[in-house]
């Protein structure tokens, strides 16, 4: 099979190629229709997509005749927008008007949303497609894909392993070549964690500045919606589309969200970036070995780089999985059979809820919220509730301290590579392990991005993570473009358009 | 916390409207009760003084002036439903229940 269009075409020397940015570029110029740049991603994923597994539905007669709409207007002497004519893959977590939604879950069964998400409405308005909804673990709950009622998706780079998770399906899609650009959800590490695994760039914006209108509820304080992108750069351009406030999420910040694109160019020289230990010593040496590979790439490239200690990091996994348990439970709780979805029928209303919610979700969305529901159960919130909520505080205080003497932290994505498929299934805490280096910037609200940096022995893809305080995308950016034109060359996956 | 039983397994589950069986209370009570002991790390930790952080940012309530704007269609809400009438979502009866 032949590439995406646009895939080798029209990139500045040196510059690794953006298939997104060269398709609208084509687009706007008239060089490419809409269409056939459609039908080429379709047919990718027709080929390619029964191996994968990395799409749930697949919106062949909608995205042509998206296509057909955003050609008619270049004809028309219309500028379409940035993205004019790039394909977008949805994680289907993310409401779609009319569209299947279904979160990977039996429980939601046959529900088409009423209204589009607030980034379905701001891609469109930039001139962007949807392609397709993708695979996730049930509600975003997991580490690897498995967790979906649909089966679980494959990671391009070794199809006998997970892609991650909980967005696997939108990593995938993007490494494979199957979609130029993704969102995710990202509630401890969901889209960073496979970015990393799938060898793509991943980025978890500030808590508030991308509205969550339209992105189906897992853990309120923390879930945020991101970008999977092949290049830094093109995860800038579609943050800026994405972000902003919104009247429809009351949790969007009302300040305005910082732009990005601008910052891409302008270097580390003088920037202060600390090296966390506790985001690097508990991981696979040969992870860290490349966190070390990357630090070394930013000293030469005139960073200030020094190690750095924050202590308080330890604690983010066990408090993390207490809180974000706590309040999936309080928002899984609309899922009663009386509004949308399943509905298992029962005498009384509350069988009926207990019935549709027993054959509704999958096994660890039932842990999750039993978890949930016992730590904020009578005579144990203040113990484990209470306490995670004054352990969020630490963390966030323990950041604050550090960013007085960083611009930016430096640390792994993930603990390993790509783990087999099954591996982990029977071991929660094992899975849950796969988070620990992400879920602090969650608790804390704020942004990071995971970098490919070369790969482990095996070939199997490495991220590098890069943490900012809140706002701090643009310095955030700086430092990840920076990084990416350093990294070691990381082979193809083994399943590429 | 060193061991749940299947009785505050079921105890939770009834909390949490969920029909397990008993293979998943057993199940679940085993790995609940190992989930809580990794947070009996951070329960010794001193956090006395210390604010509890509910959410990453200072939040203040949020209006909108009030005037009508057009909102969901009901017939295509309701359309979604596993069962309405009149123009309500039917559910089964509520009172009465058995206790």
């Amino acid at each position: 099979m032949t590439g995406p269009p646009g895939s080798a075409t029209s990139a500045a020397p040196g510059a690794r190629p953006s298939p997104a940015l060269d398709i609208a570029r084509q687009v706007r110029a008239g060089s490419i229709s809409a269409v056939e740049v459609v039908d080429r991603y379709l047919a990718a994923i027709d080929a390619l997509d029964g191996e994968l597994h990395a799409f749930v539905t697949v919106l062949h007669d909608a995205a042509r005749h998206e296509g057909e709409v955003i050609d008619r207007r270049v004809a028309a002497g219309e500028d379409p927008g940035p993205l004019a004519g790039v394909p977008v893959a949805l994680k289907d977590n993310m409401c779609t008007r009319g569209i299947p939604t279904t979160c990977s879950s039996r429980i939601l069964d046959g529900w088409c949303p009423p209204y589009d998400a607030t980034v379905v409405q701001r891609l469109r308005a930039a001139g962007a497609i949807v392609i397709g909804k993708t695979n996730l673990d049930e509600f975003a709950m997991g580490s690897s894909t498995e967790n979906s009622a649909f089966g679980p998706t494959r990671n391009p780079h070794d199809p006998t392993r997970v892609p991650g998770g909980s967005s696997g399906g939108s990593a995938a899609a993007v490494a494979a070549g199957l979609a130029p650009l993704a969102l995710g959800s990202d509630t401890g590490g969901s889209i960073r964690q496979p970015a990393a695994l799938c060898g793509v760039v991943g980025m978890k914006p500030t808590y508030g500045t991308v509205s969550r209108y339209g992105l189906v509820a897992f853990a309120s304080s923390l879930d945020q919606i991101g970008p999977f992108t092949t290049t830094v750069t093109e995860s800038a351009v579609l943050f800026d589309v994405i972000g902003g406030q919104d009247l429809m999420d009351s949790t969007c910040l009302e300040r305005p969200v910082p732009r990005t694109v601008a910052a891409l160019a302008d270097g580390v020289e003088g920037l202060r970036v600390g090296v966390v230990s506790e985001l690097v010593n508990d991981v696979d040496a040969e992870v860290g070995a490349r966190v070390d590979q990357a630090a070394e790439a930013l000293a030469a490239a005139g960073a200030h780089v020094e190690a750095c200690s924050i202590p308080e990091l330890r604690h983010g996994l066990p408090a993390y999985y207490i809180v974000a348990p706590a309040e999936a439970s309080s928002n899984l709780s609309r899922y009663d059979g009386v509004r949308y979805g399943l509905r298992v029928e029962a005498d009384t209303a509350e069988a009926m809820n207990a019935a549709t919610r027993a054959a509704g979700f999958g096994p660890e969305v039932k842990r999750r919220i039993m978890l949930g529901t016992y730590a904020l159960s009578a005579g144990y919130y203040d113990a484990y509730y209470g306490q995670a909520q004054k352990v969020r505080t630490l963390i966030i205080d323990a950041l604050a301290l550090a960013y007085q003497r960083f611009d930016v932290l430096l640390g792994a994505t993930t603990p390993t590579t790509a783990f087999a498929i099954g591996a982990k299934v029977d071991d929660p805490w094992s899975m849950y392990l796969s988070d620990v280096c992400t879920v602090p910037s969650n608790l804390a609200g704020h942004p990071a991005i995971t970098v490919p940096f070369g790969a482990d022995d095996s070939g199997l893809p490495v991220g590098v993570q890069v943490l900012a305080p809140a706002l701090g995308e643009p310095v955030m950016f700086q430092v990840a473009a920076v990084l990416e034109g350093r990294a070691p060359v990381l082979a193809p996956p083994r399943v590429h358009a | 916390m060193s061991g749940l039983t299947r009785d505050d397994a079921a105890y939770v589950a009834r909390l949490a409207r969920i029909d397990l069986t008993d293979d998943e209370l057993d199940l679940y009570a085993v790995q609940l009760a190992a989930v809580i002991g990794h947070a009996a790390e951070i329960a010794a930790l001193d956090t006395d003084g210390v604010e509890p952080t509910a959410h990453p940012l200072p939040l203040r309530n949020v209006t909108r002036p009030d005037v009508v704007r057009p909102s969901l269609d009901r017939a295509e809400v309701l359309a979604q439903a596993p069962a309405v009438e009149d123009g309500r979502f039917r559910v089964p009866r509520i009172l009465g229940e058995a206790l």
